[in-house]
């Protein structure tokens, strides 16, 4: 590798022309082709309790806007303690009188159903997705939905064969969990904590992230559809304020939180001392490790899908890129050539590739994190695009010569925002990966397969993905090591999370 | 193996890097999700019309079949906004008669499959008398296969040597190297040898997948590993080497997105016949039918659009 590069430089030296470049110019536009199934939207959402939309007890209301367009989507209930009380007892209820006495194989039939309706009705949902979240089409189209469905397939065959959840031993179901889930992957992640949570044959009560409250509602349609009795799960909309209540109540036998670590340091200490089981999926500060022998140009695409993806409001986002110093320059070259061609705009265009991020705070927050990282004297770098006059737009971003006491490689941004880091050894490496609080996700990428093994070792991090990178599976455990969290969720760990061993 | 060859095939593997099969069936997958509409639908089916290189290499070609194909390369429709295609490609046989066909210095250019095509199993100076024989014949460009026994037994310098001397009896004639993928097998091989063939032949010149006579041919993962190559040797040496994709590529939806994986590799400057070209036949008139459609709004028969080949 070294020998291309150096050829390079003195052929340029010698005939003094300027390097060659590649054009990326306007010779061949997509015209815009904008995903046009309907979203089905009603003008107010009521609260999902004991199998009804009632109208929350406040009678307060408040709006959820299109990030891409920052226009009003539709008003939802402002859920208060009444409210959440309200679903606590419709849960118990239910729990406690049909779900949890139905057999396995009868809730599992409930969670076929809601898979099912899922897909059929997955355009909507896809487009719902996007307006409520600024995420690209395609994301929610072929990533977002289908795997939220294939977490209720997953789940529905797992519940009439809980008995083998914990060879040697019984499970039984804890009673009421109470779950909140963050705005990144508004209907994943509700499937990620219902389908576990109700196959095990608990009830649940949960909030989606006030910003992002409109699929969670969408999908109660299809609790109803599906006749799912009453109860079993209850939706509740609101600030962040109400999701302290769900997690407080003391129905609760369990508590369930994906968010950031600082509101998951809040709700531990605010159930110490009581017998409530928890699980945390919290923040993240991945490293993506690129060795000299990689296969660079898949890397490439690895290392932009790890951070651009979702643009990069992804809790195991590959924030830090550590590239071993003998390809840096190279491999930094051939990732701006890339960024070149990814496409910032309206989410709903089937050919953007990087959307809308989340809200406006979230916009400023990032943006403070660029100032941060400038100030701290790292190089940044951002690829010509034109971004659109309104919403909260912002171009994928790089930041070289970043060292692990910059602050934008130490904390999590939550946003379009790599920090390239350079490595010399293995162990360089690993203890440059290992040097944060967190501890959720890590990517290695080499052509040595030995080098592969020994760096899922060591590198403390729920899940290590080689020569690939954010690569999801219903029956695949994710969870994270250190300030990442605790608990499972997928695969049989995550139903181990949501039972008692009797 | 001796010693030498050994190490000359660790070096030029290390040199190039090594590639990622599962990584680039996702990087190429995402090219198939670009949704072309309208205009942006319209230009990119009539540059790939441009691009093509009409193509019938059967035992049963005759004079008059190249003359249809000829004619067919001219005009590929009755709709005057459709331009010509970029070349007919025969076998050296039929160059004569392609050239009888087009007239000389027609805006339809001559190539033909020299050097023993497909399998290139014939001695070195036969070989280049092919070569020397159809470019006399009138042949614009030489389509030539390298010698894929002496690849895999690592005898590198023969490759870049037997390419370096079809280069030299090509003379003015346009070069395309067959790098006959399936027969490389990984994309490993397919790098590697991209690179053996580019850093002999001119800027200007092309590599090019396969022969169309074997199991598997152009696919957008082999289309990609070589844009890729092409790409960094261009940014390296400045050198512009053209890429042609040949076999298998039937529809106008797989056309366009081999040319969408040109534009987001290698950019603007790829998008034009003198540097793409699609090896093909039966595109053509899919093409034609799709250009139509965007017209007409409505699908036309086949028949409605003139044959002039079946194969590749």
């Amino acid at each position: 590798m070294a020998t291309l590069v150096s050829k390079r430089k003195k052929t340029t030296r010698r005939h003094g022309r300027p390097a060659p470049q590649l054009i990326f110019g306007d010779l061949w536009e997509y015209d815009p082709a904008p995903e046009t199934a309907d979203p089905k939207l009603k003008p107010r959402y009521d609260l999902f309790i004991n199998g009804r939309f009632v109208t929350p007890k406040s009678g307060k209301y408040f709006d959820s806007i299109n990030p891409a367009t920052e226009q009003k989507l539709a008003e939802f209930a402002l859920a208060g303690a009444a409210d959440v009380d309200a679903a606590y007892r419709a849960a118990r209820r239910a729990q406690r009188n049909v779900w949890g006495k139905l057999s396995g194989r009868e809730r599992g039939k409930y969670l076929f159903r809601i898979a099912r309706l899922l897909q059929d009705r997955a355009r909507e949902f896809a487009v719902a997705e996007t307006m409520d979240n600024g995420k690209p089409i395609k994301e929610t189209r072929d990533f977002d939905v289908p795997m939220a469905a294939a977490h209720f397939f997953y789940h529905a065959g797992w519940a009439d064969k809980l008995e083998y959840v914990a060879p040697g031993r019984k499970v039984a179901p804890l009673g009421v969990v109470g779950q909140v889930i963050p705005w990144n992957f508004p209907l994943l992640m509700l499937a990620w904590k219902i389908a576990p949570a109700i196959a095990m044959g608990n009830c649940v009560v949960i909030k989606p992230a006030t910003n992002t409250p409109l699929t969670a509602v969408k999908l109660a349609e299809i609790f109803e559809d599906a006749g799912l009795p009453p109860g079993v799960v209850n939706i509740i909309t609101g600030p962040g304020s109400t999701g302290g209540l769900i997690m407080a109540h003391p129905t609760a036998a369990k508590i369930a939180f994906t968010g950031s670590t600082d509101v998951g340091k809040i709700i531990m200490r605010s159930v110490a001392g009581t017998d409530k089981k928890m699980t945390m999926e919290l923040g993240g500060k991945a490293a993506n490790i690129v060795f000299d022998d990689a296969p660079l140009d898949q890397a490439v695409e690895g290392i932009v899908n790890g951070i651009f993806f979702n643009q990069g409001q992804v809790c195991c986002a590959g924030s830090r890129l550590l590239v071993h110093e003998p390809v840096a320059a190279r491999f930094v070259a051939k990732l701006k050539t890339r960024l070149r061609t990814l496409r910032v705009g309206n989410p709903l265009d089937k050919n953007t590739d990087v959307g809308a991020i989340v809200s406006r705070d979230q916009l400023a927050s990032i943006q403070h994190y660029l100032a941060i990282g400038v100030k701290e004297g790292a190089e940044l770098w951002q690829p010509p695009c034109r971004l659109p006059a309104k919403g909260f737009f912002m171009p994928p971003t790089l930041f070289t010569g970043v060292t692990q006491s910059h602050r934008i490689a130490r904390e999590e941004i939550f946003g379009p925002v790599l920090a390239i880091i350079t490595f010399r050894t293995v162990d360089e490496a690993i203890e440059k990966a290992n040097n944060t609080p967190y501890g959720l996700s890590a990517g290695v990428w080499t052509d040595k397969g030995s080098r592969i093994l020994k760096m899922a070792a060591e590198l403390k991090a729920g899940v290590v993905w080689a020569n690939t990178f954010n690569k999801f599976d219903p029956a695949s455990p994710f969870g994270g090591y250190k300030e990442s969290g605790f608990g499972r969720e997928g695969g049989r760990q995550g139903l181990l999370d949501y039972c008692q061993l009797v | 193996m001796n010693a030498g060859q050994s190490a000359s095939f660790r070096r030029l593997f290390d040199e190039v890097g090594p590639v990622d099969c599962v990584g680039v069936e996702e990087r190429v997958a995402k090219y198939t999700t670009r949704s072309l509409k309208k205009a942006a639908k319209l230009w990119g089916l009539r540059t790939a019309v441009t691009m093509v290189d009409l193509t019938t290499l059967e035992g049963k070609d005759t004079p008059g079949k190249v003359a249809s194909l000829c004619a067919k390369a001219r005009h590929p429709s009755d709709d005057p906004t459709v331009p010509p295609v970029a070349a007919v490609c025969v076998y050296p046989a039929m160059v004569r008669a392609a050239r009888r066909a087009l007239g000389p210095g027609a805006a339809v250019r001559i190539a033909s499959v020299a050097t023993a095509f497909p399998s290139g199993q014939a001695p070195l100076r036969t070989r280049l008398g092919e070569v020397r024989a159809a470019v006399a014949d009138g042949a614009d460009e030489i389509d030539m296969v390298i010698n894929r026994g002496a690849f895999l037994a690592g005898e590198f310098a023969e490759v870049a040597d037997e390419i370096a001397a079809v280069v030299a009896a090509c003379g003015d004639a346009t070069l395309k190297v067959i790098l006959e993928v399936s027969e490389l097998e990984t994309f490993d091989n397919i790098r590697a040898a991209s690179f053996i063939a580019m850093r002999t032949i001119r800027g200007g010149d092309f590599i090019k997948t396969s022969t169309g006579k074997t199991s598997l041919n152009a696919t957008l993962g082999n289309n990609q590993v070589m844009l890729e190559a092409i790409r960094d040797f261009y940014l390296e040496t400045g050198t512009a080497i053209g890429m042609k994709p040949a076999g298998g590529i039937r529809t106008a939806k797989q056309a366009l997105q081999f040319l969408v994986a040109v534009k987001e590799t290698l950019g603007d400057a790829w998008l034009t016949n003198a540097r793409y070209r699609f090896g093909a036949s039966s595109l053509l008139n899919d093409l034609l039918r799709q250009i139509e459609k965007e017209r007409t709004g409505a699908y036309q028969a086949p028949y409605y659009f003139s044959e002039a080949a079946e194969s590749y």
